[in-house]
C-alpha cells in the first residue's frame, strides 16, 4: 500500500505553517473516489447482503430475516455441482493463461532487445483488452462452427470423416474463449515485473555458471512471482464472476455460479440470487487471500 | 541478452502463435463481413459485397443498432471525463498522508476484485429498493465507473510515484502557488498519462458488458444490443457490426497513441 508516497514527508515540511487548506485538500480531493466507490460498490454490496435475507412473493421483494435463500442456495447439489463445474474452469485457465502468459512476457523481456520493439509488440499484446469481449467470442464462430475452419481442417488431414459437434457449444469453446479472452490479463503484470528484475542478478547467476534453466528457475521465476499473482487474481476473478462466456460459448450445455445467478435473476428471483452472490463474494475473496498469503505483492503496488 | 539460438527463435514462435491467436478470429469475421448475399456464418466467401453493412443501416433489421451506439458513445465520453477528473483528483490525494488512505485504496482495487455480476445485480437492486428506475446514465454510468476508476487510480499512482517532486519545489521556490505549479508544471508533465487514462475510461465504458446488464434500465449499450443480436441473427450482418464496432475501438486507440508520442515530441523538442 502507497499511502505514505516518499514525498509525505517533504510536502509537510514545505506546507506554511497554519496554511489550513494544505490538510484539508486530500480529503477534498479524494471525496469524488470515495463517493462513486461508496455509493456504486459498498452500498451495492451492503444492498446484496441485506436482500439475501429477504421474502419474496408474487416477484415482490418483502423485507424480512430469513436464512432460506441460503438454505435453497447451498442445500441443493446444483449449487455445488455448479460451483465444482466453475472451479474446475478457473483452474484449467489459470494453468493455461499462466503458461502462455509466462512465455510470452518472458520472451518480450528478456528476448526482444530493442526497446522500441518491445514496447510495439507489448501494445500489440495489450490493445484487444480495448476491444469487445462479446465480438471476440462471436469471432470464434467461423473456427469452431458446425462447418468452421477447424472441422474442415480436421477432415481434409483425415482425423474425422464427419464434423465434430463438440467444437461450438461445449466445455472445450468456454475455456478457449477464456484464454483468448483473460491470458493479456497475466501477460501485462508478468512482463511488468520482469522488467523490473535487474540485468545484472541474471549476469551474475550466469557467471556463477547458472545454465539458461537454472537461471529461469533460480532467479526469473521467484522474481517474477508477483507479477504472476496479480496475473492469477485477475484471471480467478473473472472465470468465477463470469456468466456470458459460458453462456455464448456453451450453448446451454455448461453452466456456471455467474451464470446460475443471472438466470435467477432473469426470472426475478433477487434474493435468491442476492444469497448465491454473497457465497459467491466470500469464495472470490477466501481465493485472494490465499493468494495473498502465498505470494507478497505488496512491492508490486 | 542471449545469443539468438534454437531457443530464441522457439520463443518468438510462441510469440507469433500468441498474436495470431490473439487477432485471427477478429480479422476472420472481419472477412467474413464483406461476404456475398447469399453467403453464411463460415467460409466458403459466396462472393464479396458491402450488402451486410447495409443492411446494418436499415431500419428493422438488427434492432436499435443507432440509438444503442449513440448511448454506448455518449456514456463511454462522460465515463472518460469523470474517470480522468477523478483518478487526478485522487492521484493527488494520494500523495499526501490521510485518514482513511489505506481503506480507500482497497475499496478502488476492490472494484477490480468483486465479480461484475454482483456490481450489476447489486446496483440494480438498490435503484429496485430505492424505487428509482436503473438508466444508462445513472446505474450504468455508475457501474462502468467502478471498473474504470481502480485503472485510472493505478495509472496514477504509477505516474506519481515517478513524478520528480523537485520540479515542484522548484516552481514553488520561485514563487509559485500550488494551484500554478499544478497547472505550469504538473499537469503538463503528466499530460500524456492522463491521455492514457483518458483512453482507458473510454474504451473500457464502451465495451462494457456485465456490469452494465442490470443496470442499464430499458434502452440498452451498444454491446447489449450485440449479446442480445447473438441470438436471433444468425446471418453475416453480426460481423459487420463486429467489424464497425472493432474497428472504432482501434481507431480510438491508435488516435490516442499518436496523440501521445506527438505531446511526447513536443515535449522533447
Amino acid at each position: 500500500m502507497p499511502a505514505a508516497p516518499r514525498g509525505a514527508a517533504i510536502a509537510r515540511r514545505t506546507a506554511a505553517p497554519g496554511n489550513r487548506l494544505a490538510s484539508v485538500l486530500p480529503y477534498v480531493q479524494s471525496l469524488p473516489l470515495w463517493l462513486v466507490m461508496g455509493v456504486f460498490l459498498l452500498i451495492p454490496i451492503a444492498t446484496i447482503v441485506v436482500v439475501s435475507f429477504w421474502d419474496d412473493q408474487e416477484y415482490a421483494l418483502v423485507p424480512a430475516f430469513i436464512f432460506d435463500n441460503y438454505r435453497d442456495a447451498l442445500g441443493n447439489w446444483v449449487t455445488w455441482a455448479t460451483y465444482l463445474q466453475t472451479i474446475r474452469y478457473a483452474v484449467v485457465v489459470w494453468a493455461l493463461t499462466l503458461s502462455i502468459g509466462f512465455t510470452v512476457a518472458y520472451f518480450l523481456a528478456f528476448h526482444v532487445r530493442s526497446t522500441l520493439l518491445q514496447m510495439v509488440l507489448f501494445q500489440l499484446c495489450a490493445v484487444p483488452f480495448l476491444t469487445s469481449n462479446v465480438i471476440r467470442m462471436i469471432s470464434w464462430i467461423p473456427f469452431l462452427g458446425r462447418n468452421g475452419l477447424l472441422n474442415r481442417l480436421l477432415m481434409n488431414l483425415g482425423v474425422t470423416d464427419h464434423p465434430l459437434e463438440f467444437l461450438l457449444f461445449s466445455p472445450f469453446a468456454v475455456v478457449l474463449a477464456y484464454v483468448h479472452l483473460y491470458a493479456l490479463f497475466m501477460v501485462v503484470p508478468i512482463f511488468n515485473t520482469m522488467m523490473r528484475i535487474e540485468r545484472s542478478l541474471v549476469e551474475a547467476a550466469r557467471d556463477a555458471g547458472a545454465g539458461p534453466l537454472a537461471v529461469l528457475r533460480h532467479v526469473v521465476v521467484p522474481l517474477s512471482l508477483p507479477g504472476m499473482a496479480i496475473g492469477t487474481i485477475f484471471v480467478v476473478t473473472l472465470v468465477m464472476g463470469d456468466f456470458i462466456t459460458v453462456q455464448m460459448m456453451s450453448g446451454g450445455q455448461s453452466a456456471s455460479v455467474g451464470l446460475m445467478m443471472k438466470n435467477e435473476i432473469s426470472l426475478l428471483q433477487y434474493p435468491i440470487a442476492a444469497a448465491h452472490a454473497v457465497v459467491l463474494l466470500l469464495t472470490v475473496l477466501l481465493m485472494v487471500w490465499a493468494i495473498l498469503r502465498v505470494v507478497d505483492i505488496r512491492k508490486e503496488l | 541478452m542471449d545469443k539468438k539460438g534454437p531457443r530464441h527463435w522457439l520463443l518468438a514462435a510462441c510469440f507469433a502463435l500468441f498474436v495470431a491467436f490473439l487477432y485471427g478470429p477478429t480479422l476472420t469475421i472481419f472477412i467474413l463481413s464483406f461476404q456475398g448475399p447469399e453467403g453464411g456464418l463460415t467460409f466458403p466467401m459466396r462472393g464479396v459485397s458491402l450488402r451486410w453493412f447495409a443492411n446494418l443501416f436499415e431500419t428493422q433489421m438488427v434492432g436499435d443498432f443507432g440509438g444503442s451506439f449513440e448511448r454506448s458513445l455518449a456514456l463511454a465520453l462522460i465515463v472518460m471525463g469523470l474517470t480522468v477528473l477523478i483518478a487526478l483528483a485522487a492521484g493527488l490525494a494520494f500523495r499526501r498522508k490521510f485518514l482513511g488512505a489505506t481503506v480507500l485504496f482497497y475499496l478502488t482495487i476492490a472494484g477490480l476484485i468483486v465479480p461484475s455480476i454482483l456490481i450489476s445485480l447489486g446496483i440494480g437492486l438498490m435503484f429496485n429498493v430505492a424505487g428509482l428506475p436503473p438508466a444508462w446514465w445513472s446505474s450504468a454510468l455508475g457501474a462502468h465507473l467502478t471498473w474504470t476508476l481502480p485503472f485510472g487510480v493505478l495509472i496514477m499512482f504509477a505516474v506519481f510515484n515517478r513524478f520528480d517532486r523537485r520540479l515542484e519545489e522548484a516552481a514553488r521556490d520561485l514563487g509559485a502557488s500550488p494551484w500554478q505549479s499544478l497547472r505550469y508544471v504538473v499537469l503538463p508533465l503528466i499530460a500524456p498519462s492522463l491521455v492514457g487514462v483518458a483512453l482507458f475510461g473510454f474504451s473500457l465504458s464502451y465495451d462494457e458488458f456485465a456490469r452494465t446488464i442490470m443496470a442499464a434500465g430499458s434502452d440498452n449499450t451498444l454491446p447489449l444490443e450485440i449479446a442480445a443480436m447473438t441470438t436471433n441473427v444468425t446471418s453475416p450482418v453480426l460481423y459487420a457490426l463486429g467489424s464497425l464496432t472493432t474497428a472504432f475501438s482501434l481507431a480510438v486507440v491508435v488516435a490516442v497513441t499518436l496523440l501521445v508520442l506527438a505531446m511526447r515530441r513536443r515535449r522533447g523538442a
